[in-house]
């Protein structure tokens, strides 16, 4: 009993509790914010901000000096969407993903089954086939200038002795643009190899020899049993390598510097011409903000298997 | 008659699977010099003489390396300075990277606070402004600041990364609440738990973001191009662009910087491949 | 320390109310269990004085201190946790030393107290293992020493012994009773298993969804339960609770139960009488009750055999059974045999029906 007393007198204490108790959350919310802050002063500058801007440029038309700027509205955005040149360099956007990603697509997945076997010396083989994925643009893009190489190219000797005739890779109007499409894929080919060959390492064991069992050939089981368990990897290459192919830059400014008759010049180097070659902002960040709609829906698309996936995961 | 029978049933079955995987090996061996012709040749190349290059047909043996071509190209590409550059700054940047995403993403993981969830998903939206679309702007930023041809302007832009947060926090959330509060128990805070116990058990991620981003950093291309024209800031690939327009008939020359701007890159994959490959999966196989 | 107390406490988690209106003195050494069934918010208290979750409402105090708003780490309070929460990656040393490492504690000091609690616990063969390599019992023990290296004032044990084998369980249980006698700390110690609450405990705290039931020595939560939930929680098989009325019979106050009547002690048999209470809530233990031919009759439903004793299960009406439990020795009923039941007066406990608490 005369614990109640004790009880009493603390009782009786003055306690601001409401107040009190408000503090651990608020010290752990200001801890998330120096936490989160870095990342968001980041994004902020260099992402978002940017982002925003790169719309509001698209209202102002540069004279052709690049010196002065006037507001136009909406006007210079039609006239980009109009004009011959976007549409060209879209479609050639476009011809460059339709060459590059479909045949990577095939080769990753051959390259990803070929190596998804229990071999000795496994391992070496796998080293090469993702040595790609080190190999900076640049350094691929050199690489292939030289192969491509008219006057010196074992390719045109080799196509020359099987009784072609030979091309003049990036010189020729035709041949450019399937010549960047080349060096993209092999460029490409280590991603494409890794990604897929890790989606058939999670296929269980268990679904191919359960099929086995059933009687299916090694054929019956690629398209029953692989393919199908592979397609949500597949489909994210396939999301993946779209996304870089409209993104690329880098081999086209040292193969062709987007020529022959403007044959490469794709989106972003479409931008990076006006805007820092003829001090076009406005159009440039026009062609800006038409590159940003397009991968946000490809990004969206990629968002949409990913969360799926999460799904799965749980 | 049972034991006479079985040897006789074993042997085509023994000698099919011996002829199926040497018809592996083969595939496997054609496939893989394929791939590495390219490389072969860039190597071949840069120890030929540039007379050799031109024979026709072509030569595709070593038979004189030309060692001093590598020196030529270190010298007359100032390529040394350029590496340099580029170990610099793919080195910051994955600093940058990991501690940012690290604390980013234990916040994600381990904090209650307001609008959690919406800031994760602003998080996740700047992977959708790709840094091709925002270049004219960030220049003009990057001009104000007068981070032009400065190791800043190449870095800063780089040093936050939402893919880097998404891969920690994933990793984190497996990290069980029971040892936060053992943590916590042991006189830990935030802090501590973070570092001693939730990065040192996400290591593999952590090393696989490392690894990532180094090579991403180091690959780079449009953004160096853009800001660096003094030879004391450039990264290793410009200088690469720049061999190539100066030099454009020493093909030894240039091959020789191509060997020197890819080996390091190559040495990292062959070092880590495990974690580069975790990296770049991530996104593939878990969420 | 000084006595730990939990005053009004509640914890609500949206909805869910975890522990509701909690007040409990957990007496300076005293080795108290709190035991309830999985989900009645023992482990919520535990945490609420661990300073592992913040009250909804009220105070937890040490002492005349609340501590309400006290960090965890500045509470100086141990705490071994169900799962045991070792750091997978750092070695047995490292786990034991990981707490002294915050502290400032010198380097020696700190391989000193290591190589103490790892002796005590007998350890000293696995410190440079790792969680991975370590048995159940092993990762327990470790789990152990991180609470005991630093001295606290206090352990908090939750379930510590769950993931044992039944053995090892019985060996460690005593363990833990001379390791609380040896360090003369408070422990508080969450339990589901009654036979580990009263083998261990100074005092039992029972708990049902969140509200403190009744608070006492293991006899006495045995011998008085407060209301017919703990009358029925502890004690295996359950305690026998059926309706009845009082009525007047030979030598003073009885109750008619299905199937008889049975005495009743006359102090709660007064005091139920004199609450007019419309019928009563009659208890008693299957211990108690004897196969003796007695006056309240009952059809044997089914006898199980335990081995070391019998339950037999007998239908008191349609409705209504209650259980007997034989030694071994004793030749049990055969099955649908009409048996005779008798419960003497001191054994019957008396519960008031509409509040289900004890009458006395
Ligand atoms: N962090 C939490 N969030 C939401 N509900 C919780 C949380 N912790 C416990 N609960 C709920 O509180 C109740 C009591 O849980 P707990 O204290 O773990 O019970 P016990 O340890 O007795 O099994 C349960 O209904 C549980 O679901
Ligand atoms: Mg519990």
């Amino acid at each position: 009993m005369d614990d109640m007393s004790a009880t009493e007198v603390t009782i009786a204490l003055p306690k601001p509790a409401g107040r009190w108790r408000a503090r651990p959350r608020l010290k752990e919310a200001a801890f998330a914010l120096v936490l989160l802050g870095p990342s968001m002063a980041l994004f902020s500058t260099f992402a978002f901000y940017p982002l925003v801007k790169t719309f509001y440029l698209g209202f102002f038309r540069s004279d052709p000096f690049g010196l002065s700027s006037n507001y136009v509205g909406f006007d210079q955005y039609l006239d980009v969407l109009q004009s011959n040149e976007f549409h060209r360099s879209l479609i050639t956007t476009g011809l460059f993903a339709l060459f590059t990603v479909p045949t990577g697509l095939v080769l990753g997945l051959g390259l990803a089954l070929l190596a998804h076997q229990k071999l000795r010396g496994m391992v070496v083989y796998r080293t090469i086939f993702s040595s790609t994925v080190a190999t900076s643009v640049a350094v691929a893009s050199v690489m292939w200038l030289t192969l491509l190489n008219p006057s010196l190219g074992v390719i045109n000797y080799g196509l020359e002795e099987s009784g072609f005739e030979a091309v003049n890779w990036l010189g020729d109007p035709d041949w450019a643009l399937p010549a960047v499409s080349l060096t993209t894929i092999w460029l490409n080919l280590g991603f494409t190899f890794i990604v897929i060959l890790a989606g058939l390492q999670t296929i269980p064991e268990e679904l191919h020899e359960s099929a086995k069992i059933d009687g299916a050939g090694a054929v019956s089981r690629l398209f029953n049993v692989t393919l199908p368990m592979l397609s949500p990897t597949l489909l994210f290459a396939v999301v993946v390598l779209t996304i870089n192919a409209f993104q690329s830059f880098g081999q086209i400014d040292i193969l062709t510097q987007g020529g022959p008759l403007d044959r490469t010049n794709v989106l972003v180097y479409s931008i990076y011409t006006e805007g820092f070659r003829n001090f076009n902002e406005g159009v440039a960040a026009a062609q800006g903000v038409a590159l940003f709609l397009i991968v946000l829906v490809l990004t969206l698309i990629q968002f949409r298997f990913l969360e799926r996936r999460v799904f799965y995961g749980n | 008659m049972a034991t006479s029978a079985r040897p006789v049933r074993k042997r085509p079955l023994r000698i099919r699977r011996v002829l199926g995987e040497a018809a592996q090996y083969a595939a496997l061996t054609i496939a893989a010099a394929i791939i590495l012709t390219p490389i072969y040749i860039t190597v071949v190349y840069s120890l030929q003489p540039v007379e050799e290059i031109f024979s026709y047909p072509p030569n595709l043996l070593v038979t004189d390396p030309q060692w001093d071509t590598y020196k030529r190209a270190f010298e007359t590409g100032s390529l040394g300075r350029y590496l340099i550059n580029s170990f610099i700054v793919a080195t910051a940047i994955t600093i940058g990277q990991v501690i940012t995403s690290v604390l980013a993403a234990y916040a994600f993981a381990f904090l209650r606070f307001p609008f959690r969830n919406l800031l994760f998903v602003v998080f996740l939206a700047s992977l959708m402004v790709p840094w091709e679309v925002t270049i004219i702007p960030n220049y003009q930023t990057i001009s104000t600041f007068g981070w032009l041809d400065s190791y800043q302007g190449l870095i800063v832009p780089f040093l936050a990364t939402a893919f880097g947060t998404f891969l920690l926090r994933q990793a984190f959330l497996t990290v069980p609440r029971d040892l936060r509060d053992a943590a916590a128990m042991d006189g830990y805070g935030h802090i501590g738990f973070m570092l001693q116990v939730v990065v040192p058990l996400s290591r593999a991620a952590v090393g696989a973001l490392a690894v990532f981003s180094f090579l991403l950093a180091w690959n780079q291309y449009l953004w160096p191009l853009l800001i660096t024209n003094d030879d004391d800031y450039r990264t290793v690939q410009i200088g690469l662009k720049a061999l190539v327009s100066s030099n454009i008939d020493e093909f030894n020359l240039v091959m020789a910087g191509t060997v020197i701007a890819a080996a390091p890159i190559l040495a990292l994959l062959i070092l880590f491949q495990k974690q580069l490959i975790r990296g770049l999966t991530s996104g593939a196989i878990k969420g | 320390m000084s006595r730990i107390a939990f005053r009004d406490v509640t914890k609500r988690f949206g909805d869910v109310v975890a522990v509701r209106d909690f007040n409990l003195e957990i007496e300076d050494q005293e080795f108290l269990v709190l035991l309830g069934p999985s989900g009645c918010g023992k482990s919520t208290a535990l945490r609420l004085v661990a300073g592992l979750e913040e009250p909804t409402s009220g105070e937890i105090m040490f002492g005349d201190v609340a501590v309400t708003d006290v960090e965890a780490k500045n509470r100086d309070i141990a705490m071994v946790f169900q799962s045991y929460a070792l750091y997978p990656h750092m070695t047995v040393r490292r786990n034991i030393e990981f707490p002294l490492r915050t502290r400032k504690i010198p380097r020696a000091e700190r391989v000193r107290l290591v190589a103490e609690a790892a002796r005590w616990l007998g350890l000293e063969e696995l410190l440079e293992r790792r969680p991975s390599e370590l048995s159940g019992g092993q990762r327990q023990r470790v789990a152990l020493g991180r609470a005991i290296v630093r001295r606290p004032q206090a352990f908090l044990m939750d379930e510590p012994l769950s993931n044992l084998d039944a053995k090892l369980r019985v060996k460690t249980r005593a363990e833990l009773v001379e390791l609380h006698r040896q360090l003369s700390r408070t422990f508080v110690y969450v339990t589901h298993d009654q036979v580990e609450a009263m083998t261990m405990a100074d005092r039992i705290a029972i708990m049902n969804e969140g509200a403190l039931q009744q608070i006492g020595p293991p006899q006495q939560v045995y011998e008085r339960p407060a209301n017919t939930f703990v009358a029925q929680f502890i004690g295996s098989p359950p305690m026998n609770v059926v309706r009845a009325t009082v009525a007047h019979g030979g030598d003073g106050l009885v109750a008619n139960v299905p199937g008889g009547t049975i005495p009743l002690p006359p102090a709660a048999a007064a005091a139920a009488a004199a609450m007019n209470l419309d019928g009563l809530l009659v208890g008693v233990r299957p211990e108690h009750l004897l196969l003796d031919g007695g006056p309240v009759k009952a059809t044997v439903r089914l006898v199980e055999s335990l081995g070391h004793e019998r339950h037999v299960i007998c239908d008191l009406s349609p409705e209504e059974f209650a259980i007997v439990r034989l030694p071994a020795d004793v030749p049990p009923p055969a099955k649908g045999e009409t048996v005779g039941l008798t419960a003497t007066a001191e054994h019957v406990h008396l519960f008031d029906p509409n509040t289900t608490l004890r009458i006395d």
